[in-house]
């Protein structure tokens, strides 16, 4: 397993690429409260996708929920936006988990959609269980990010977070925000010996223990 | 145009006469002008200093035409106070001659904190005068009652008018008054203010202005200039320190001075310099003398008990940052101790305004320089303040966030037709050069968002009507407008709460501590847990952040790790530093200045060379295994900012290596690893390309991409827009996710849309602002075939200063990830990480 620049997962053994948290729309959910925010989140998101995808080949592609911002993204999205979601995804087996933000697809979308799948051993899902009834598990949802102080300054940015059981993985797309991995939410899902963080740089990921992080 | 200006003076009538009489007043000459002038119909500016009576000459006009026509047919007086206490403040000084005279007029502010029962009530039976924010004047002209509110509308009064048309808020009362002109076209306008460099500009900000015509201006009011206020500067028999902003070396003196004092007002730049000065009187206050803290992070109950202590006369002392330069007399302050860098003459001519408020009697101040370039500009700032010499202030114009909060107001009001909009707007001087594609693109903002991806038309906020006019798509627009008026935007903030100490490897042991106070998340962003700073009054050590708190506990280390002086938000005025320039060029000018200082700059010409006025000295010498290059542009700390980050961009292109650079208010270091007198003695650097003036484009653009002050300027300019929403503090519990930051927004707006209005508006702000683009694009013009170089073989004497600032200061660049790989790889060896893959 891979933990990409990007903030994607690559499972070399199924050539499997994840992806959680895309929140498509986000930006335009907006305007439901009479904001204009920017509307191209979704064309960065994707494009961020697109790239990562040219680069690692996967032959499928499973994104672990809010994969969409509501229930209205679908909606909202841009013709263009979606085109190029639907080239994208003609190239590899696509599976949209859903999420608490999109129990309900768009219709128009192509792939299919589940709550959980398995890779082996792996279960895969949006939400993290606190207690894990599988081997090993990867999920999203927490939109992980980590921080660490050197030489006066402190760094924070997206994380991973793993330990031998687990995987939870940064958030993918452009407009969502961190929750720090030493709040309670997600430092309980690893209670017994910590975790690790594995911090996303510009050129690279950089993995820290829990007991030296902010 | 002033000196036939007494000619015209005018009787008072009665009972006004009277009133004066009894109280064994007579009327101010000046305030006399201004009855007559308006009377005749006029637009008048009233310059005077404080205590001149300002205020009644700005009300006299209004209460003679009340006395005359008659009060009660609705709004006759607006009074616009920039300061909310300040408008209380004038509502209660003005009843008091109202029902001395028993004239019946009804008198009444509003301001943020007048509850809406009251402001329904106020329009259902408005006050002969309304004193008002220029928030709450925003508010009610997009009120849809507007036009009945102000039917009968006969003068505007606008205090503070020099302090009010240097910020966002000028931009929003001037177009304020373009709309109020159409409302009310009747009102004489009224504009009192301190001094000012330039009265012609704020005689025509103050007037409406004809669009094609030469510009119009009101009549000019000068009152008596005060006696020439005695300033002293503290001649220390201590040494003056080479750096810093501490001025600790000279706590006991003015401890001293203070002792010998009724009420000192301590004038300090910074939140961190007021912390500092408070703790150090503290410990050798040996006759406990009562000495107060007072700045805006202090929680506001805190601060209103330092207001009261004043005025009750139960200070000796408070140390102030600028919450007390403008407004309100808390008390009989007889001296003012200003600390630090004075940093423009207007700002210190307002600064010791503050002490002595009668106004036959000179005002006393003493300036406390912390270091020894301060030594130099507090000189210059005593000088410029003898002499009357006020800088010339920048007016601010023309800002497109401000314009788009008000076409939203404007749909609020009423729905409303473009061309009759941008006829009205460009009528205020603020906008009067405002292109008519550019008041387009601000409507169309508001409407939609303003974007090439046209996501947001079926969803658009303004929708035509059929005779072209634009309404409001939906009311609940309106509540939000009204939620998020205004152009002060604060920085994010994070609560400061007191908590235990962390053990070693548990978690912090409740939340629940004692509430400090408010900082700012960018000044906690750059901290690291463990480090130590001063807050209200006390060292301690920050022990986590959690998402809107900052938890920190006491220590017991008086040293804080982090002297975080944050040069405040205002540079050295171009004014002062020619002054500053002018006297290190010319001996005679140093006559005054301490000796030890004269030592140092006579030591300078010795060792290195001193230069002319018009010239900048670029001195490059090796010291350690580094090679330092150090210039002295004296355009304050954000421009030389800018200046090192761009310098180290063009010298790593040019393959010198620089490391890292420090910047102060006078001076510029950047060092490298390259030998820079040999790059430059052979020809391989040339000092004049480094400091061409094209590294305003491209460099400058590919920098402000990253640049975090690009992104805090993008973030106030967004909520004043109303792109994104005011973070209230009942909101806050619906937590992060339910916003995006404004970082982000811009990070994906600059990619997609370059050109988008709103990053233009951040530009130009950044530009003024933070990134002081504009000034040190008149350095780069000014230095132009003029710079001086030494190349030495050791530092020099004038370099001491900002040579100390490395490793005080935090030092520049986007080294993140640099950072962590240091940090992963020292873990690796301490064996408490895992490996990178």
């Amino acid at each position: 397993m891979e933990p990409d620049l990007s903030g994607a997962l690559y499972v070399g053994d199924y050539r499997a690429l994840l992806v959680a948290d895309l929140h498509l729309e986000k930006g335009s959910s907006f305007v439901r409260r009479g904001l204009c925010i920017p509307p191209y989140d979704t064309r960065s998101t994707l494009s961020r996708l697109e790239a990562v995808v040219q680069r690692l080949k996967p032959s499928r592609l499973i994104s672990l929920g809010d994969s969409f911002h509501d229930k209205s993204a679908g909606d909202r999205i841009d013709a263009a936006d979606l085109d190029s979601l639907r080239r994208l995804c003609e190239t590899m087996e696509v599976c949209w988990l859903t999420g608490n933000h999109d129990p309900v697809l768009p219709g128009q979308l192509p792939g299919r959609v589940a709550s959980e799948v398995a890779l082996g051993p792996v279960a895969l899902r949006h939400l993290p269980r606190a207690r894990l009834e599988t081997q090993f598990e990867i999920a999203g949802h927490l939109h992980p990010v980590a921080s660490i102080s050197r030489r006066g300054r402190r760094i924070t940015s997206r994380s991973f977070v793993a330990d031998e059981t687990r995987i939870v993985m940064p958030a993918f797309g452009v407009y969502t925000g961190g929750l720090n991995v030493s709040s309670p939410e997600i430092a309980s899902l690893f209670a017994n010996n910590g975790f690790t963080a594995w911090m996303i740089g510009r050129s690279a990921l950089y993995g820290f223990c829990s007991s030296v992080l902010d | 145009m002033n000196a036939r200006m007494f000619e015209q003076t005018a009787e008072l009538p009665e009972p006004f006469a009277r009133w004066f009489e009894r109280r064994g007043w007579k009327p101010r000459a000046h305030q006399l002008a201004v009855l007559a002038k308006v009377q005749a119909g006029l637009n008048v500016l009233l310059i005077a200093p404080t205590g001149g009576g300002k205020t009644l000459a700005g009300f006299l006009p209004s209460l003679v035409d009340l006395v005359a026509s008659g009060a009660g047919h609705g709004v006759h007086t607006l009074y616009v106070s920039p300061l909310k206490a300040l408008a209380v403040d004038i509502a209660r000084n003005l009843e008091k001659p109202v029902s001395e005279m028993g004239l019946g007029i009804t008198v009444e502010t509003r301001t943020g904190d007048t509850p809406a029962h009251k402001r329904r009530r106020q329009r259902s039976s408005p006050p002969d005068i309304l004193i008002a924010t220029p928030e709450q004047l925003a508010l009610m002209i997009a009120d849809p009652h507007a036009k009945v509110l102000f039917r009968n509308l006969r003068a505007i009064v606008l205090d503070e008018l020099h302090a009010l048309v240097a910020s966002k808020r000028g931009a929003l009362l001037s177009l304020g008054l373009a709309r109020l002109n159409r409302l009310a076209p009747q009102a004489r306008r009224i504009g009192l203010s301190a001094t000012v460099a330039r009265p012609d500009v704020l005689q025509a900000w103050l007037v409406p202005q004809r669009p094609d015509a030469p510009l119009a201006h009101g009549e000019l009011v000068l009152g008596p200039s005060g006696p020439v206020p005695r300033i002293s500067i503290l001649k220390s028999v201590e040494r003056v320190p080479w750096s810093g902003h501490s001025a600790r070396y000279s706590i006991g003196e003015i401890y001293d001075v203070i002792k010998q004092a009724r009420l000192a007002l301590l004038f300090v730049n910074t939140r961190s310099q007021a912390e500092v000065i408070f703790q150090e009187l503290w410990r050798v206050n040996d006759a406990t003398l009562p000495i107060a803290l007072h700045h805006g992070s202090l929680d506001v109950a805190q601060r209103r008990k330092v207001e009261a202590a004043m005025a009750g006369g139960r200070l000796r002392a408070v140390v102030s940052t600028s919450t007390l330069d403008l407004g309100i007399d808390w008390g009989d302050v007889d001296l003012v101790i200003n600390i630090g860098a004075p940093k423009g003459s207007s700002r210190l001519i307002q600064r010791i305004g503050r002490s002595n408020h009668r106004l036959e009697e000179p005002s006393a101040a003493m300036l406390v320089p912390s270091n020894r370039f301060e030594v130099l500009e507090c000189e210059a700032a005593r000088m410029a303040v003898r002499e009357g010499i006020q800088d010339s202030e920048r007016m601010v114009v023309k800002k497109l966030d401000v314009l788009a909060q008000h076409i939203l107001g404007m749909a609020v009001h009423a729905p409303f037709h473009p061309s009759e909009l941008y006829q009205e707007v460009v009528a205020s001087f603020a906008y009067r050069d405002l292109a008519r594609h550019e008041f387009d693109q601000a409507v169309e903002f508001v409407a939609t968002g303003g974007y090439a991806l046209k996501t947001y038309e079926r969803y658009a906020r303004l929708k035509s009507l059929p005779d072209g006019r634009l309404r409001l798509a939906h009311p609940r627009l309106a509540q939000t407008y009204r939620l998020n008026v205004g152009t002060i935007v604060e920085d994010e903030m994070l609560k400061v709460r007191l908590v235990r100490p962390r053990q070693t490897g548990r978690p912090l042991a409740g939340y629940g501590g004692r509430l400090l106070g408010e900082v700012e998340e960018w000044f906690i962003n750059s901290m690291a847990i463990g480090d130590t700073f001063i807050f209200a009054g006390e060292v301690v050590k920050l022990e986590a952040v959690e998402e809107l708190t900052a938890l920190v506990s006491r220590t017991k280390s008086s040293e804080p790790a982090v002297p975080s002086y944050y040069g405040g938000k205002f540079p050295l005025s171009t004014f002062l530093a020619a002054r500053v320039r002018e006297m290190l060029a010319d001996p005679l000018k140093q006559q005054n200045l301490p000796v030890q200082v004269r030592e140092w700059l006579s030591l300078q010409r010795y060792a290195s060379v001193m230069p002319r006025a018009d010239e900048m000295l670029v001195e490059t010498f090796p010291r350690g295994n580094r090679h330092y290059l150090v210039c002295y542009p004296f355009e304050g700390r954000l421009a030389h900012q800018t200046l090192g980050m761009l310098l180290t961009r063009r010298l790593e292109r040019w393959g010198a290596q620089p490391m890292g650079f420090v910047a102060s208010e006078y001076a510029l270091c950047v060092w490298m690893v390259r030998d820079a007198n040999l790059l430059i003695s052979s020809g391989r650097l040339s000092l004049a390309r480094l400091f061409d003036e094209d590294m305003l484009g491209d460099d400058l653009d590919a920098w402000l991409a990253e640049s975090m002050l690009m992104k805090r300027t993008f973030r106030t300019c967004a909520i004043i827009a109303g792109l994104i929403e005011r973070r209230f503090l009942a909101k806050e519990k619906t937590g992060r996710q339910m916003t995006v930051s404004s970082d982000l927004i811009y990070d994906v707006l600059r990619s997609h849309e370059p050109d988008h209005i709103l990053l233009r508006a951040a530009w130009e702000d950044a530009a003024e602002g933070l990134i002081d683009a504009r000034r040190l694009a008149q350095l780069l013009a000014r230095i132009k075939g003029k710079i001086l170089h030494r190349a030495l073989d050791r530092i020099s004497p004038l370099s001491v200063p900002v040579m100390l600032e490395i490793g005080r200061e935090p030092v520049y660049g986007e080294a993140n990830d640099a950072l962590l790989e240091e940090t992963a790889r020292s873990l690796i060896r301490e064996a408490s990480g895992s490996e990178p893959q």
